[in-house]
């Protein structure tokens, strides 16, 4: 039967670290447990495994677990799974599980992003076979060819034009890092990644990566899986957990190319979330904003409506609005600088904790029940609106 | 820039954009129905999926919509600074280039700069680079 509405039912996470000795599937299996503890589930009755963007072959550590590896180590009868790069970035892979339970199609699905960046780059012979080829094809013949090699290079521009438009300045910029690194210390999982909280003088004295990117502007590869268990509205009897429900979702992508677009699709994405719900900005008790470039939380806050275009680097200037105890709380779990680079997923995670109150020391006041959590940036990007009925 | 540039992939959409320059031209997928350009280049319009196009040597000169002064040496042995800019074409409404911009200092390098295009050949492909036009 066809579920009126999807929820999250249960969140898991492994260790999160840098160059971690424990195999990729094993990460990926104990946040698998620790998210069924979370929801009261057992893998029995789980039928449905959802994961982006699917096994890469020749590239493993950036992607090392397929859905069918799941499907076959854990024993689950899947009746709907999916992994795929060709969706709206990260979070996506959430959207299709709502979708899959909404149909009827499953009752308790695992969504799931594993990723082996740190260990594969350590490991290349194992993980990074497929890296280095004679030659660039698809979208990267673009770029690669004038050394435009990161998705760094093509958000720095994006950047760069914000600052000479808005006003955008590096003070203001920093606060997205050092708020994140001030959030990562109150959080057990990033011990690993963020050791001691950013200083505004340490980032302004930071090295450049490609202007006005400096290192603390960009994530850095980590290991670590994270899972998200979407569940129907009519299995809800079966889980323990307080759900939080899927409010509503946007995705969407206008050009492919990153250096085509006139503005980055959080812009887009943004404005449709709020087309599918009553809720509004008044309401968001927290935000959870794909920060793999300190720029791109700045795109979320705009495009979602917090702030007017071009008004990101005020809104954020100082960093109190955005702290923990500031009117809109961001990335409180410390995001993917502060974090380590999970790749989207920890934001629907995050979001989920401190609407359930379970964020120990990071736990934000005032009894949060509507969350925001993104990902991607660049020409594609997803949005959830996460809340607790 | 002293490593040899990756090097793409020839087939049959994209060589006439990669081996142009070597008659000093700047080819861009241009539509002979509605007269719209196309790029990355295909067989066919993007605005009104004609089949209609084919390359058509576009001036060569533009204007920096955005760019950044690059201090990561991707490779090993690439050398750094080099300015990565996104360039708006004349004559091409919507068409934009990533590319180097070479021939000056990286500071000297601004927003709304006039540029102009230069072939820098490495076995058979003629990469576009731009140099400020004044």
């Amino acid at each position: 039967m066809p579920s009126k509405e999807a929820y999250i039912t249960g969140v898991g996470q492994s260790e999160v670290g840098v160059r971690l000795p424990r195999h990729p599937l094993l990460l990926t299996v104990d946040a698998v447990r620790e998210a069924l503890d979370d929801a009261g589930l057992t893998l029995d009755q789980i039928d449905g495994v959802f994961t982006y963007p699917g096994k890469m072959a020749g590239y493993t550590a950036f992607s090392p677990i397929a859905s069918e590896d799941l499907i076959e180590v854990l024993g689950i009868k899947s009746k709907w799974h999916m992994g795929a790069m060709e969706q709206p970035a990260q979070l996506s892979a959430i959207g299709v599980a709502a979708m899959a339970v909404k149909q009827g199609l499953c009752r308790h699905v695992i969504c799931f992003r594993t990723v082996y960046e740190a260990g594969g780059m350590a490991d290349p012979a194992q993980y990074m076979a497929g890296a280095k080829q004679d030659t660039v094809s698809g979208s990267s013949q673009w770029t690669s060819p004038f050394w435009a090699t990161s998705a760094a290079c093509w958000t720095a521009q994006y950047a760069a034009r914000h600052m000479h438009r808005y006003g955008l300045t590096r003070e203001q910029l920093g606060q997205i890092a050092i708020n994140g690194s001030r959030n990562a210390m109150a959080n057990p999982r990033a011990r690993a990644i963020t050791k001691e909280e950013l200083t505004l003088e340490k980032y302004m004295a930071a090295r450049m990566v490609t202007t006005p990117l400096c290192l603390y502007d960009c994530d850095r590869f980590s290991d670590a899986s994270t899972v998200v268990i979407v569940s129907a509205e009519d299995a809800l009897d079966e889980v323990s957990a307080k759900p939080i429900r899927i409010a509503a979702m946007s995705g969407s992508v206008d050009r492919y190319s990153w250096d085509q677009v006139e503005e980055f699709a959080a812009y887009e994405t943004g404005a449709d979330l709020w087309k599918r719900t009553d809720y509004t900005t008044a309401d968001v008790d927290t935000v959870q904003f794909y920060d793999g470039f300190a720029f791109l939380p700045i795109t979320w806050l705009e495009g979602l409506g917090f702030c007017e275009k071009g008004e990101g680097g005020r809104f954020i200037e100082g960093g109190t609005r955005i702290a923990r105890d500031g009117e809109l709380p961001l990335n409180t779990f410390g995001g993917q600088l502060g974090a380590g680079r999970l790749h989207g997923f920890g934001f629907a995670h995050e979001a989920v904790t401190q609407l359930r109150g379970k964020g120990g020391e990071r736990q934000i006041a005032g009894d949060p029940k509507v969350a925001v959590a993104t990902s991607g940036g660049g020409p594609m990007a997803a949005a959830l609106l996460l809340t607790r009925d | 820039m002293n490593l040899p540039r990756p090097r793409p992939r020839l087939d049959q959409e994209n060589t006439a954009f990669w081996t142009g320059g070597g008659e000093g031209r700047l080819n861009i997928v241009h539509c002979g129905d509605c007269g719209e350009f196309t790029h990355p280049p295909r067989l066919l319009c993007r605005h009104c999926q004609s089949e209609n196009v084919a390359p058509q040597a576009v001036l060569g000169t533009g204007t920096i919509d955005s760019f950044t002064i690059n201090h990561q040496p991707w490779a090993k042995g690439l050398e750094v600074p080099y300015v990565i800019a996104r360039v708006k074409l004349d004559g091409a409404p919507g068409v934009y280039l990533t590319t180097n911009i070479v021939g000056c200092p990286v500071e000297a390098v601004d927003f709304e700069d006039r540029v102009r295009v230069v072939f820098e050949e490495q076995d058979g492909v003629f990469y576009p680079l731009f140099e400020k036009a004044d």
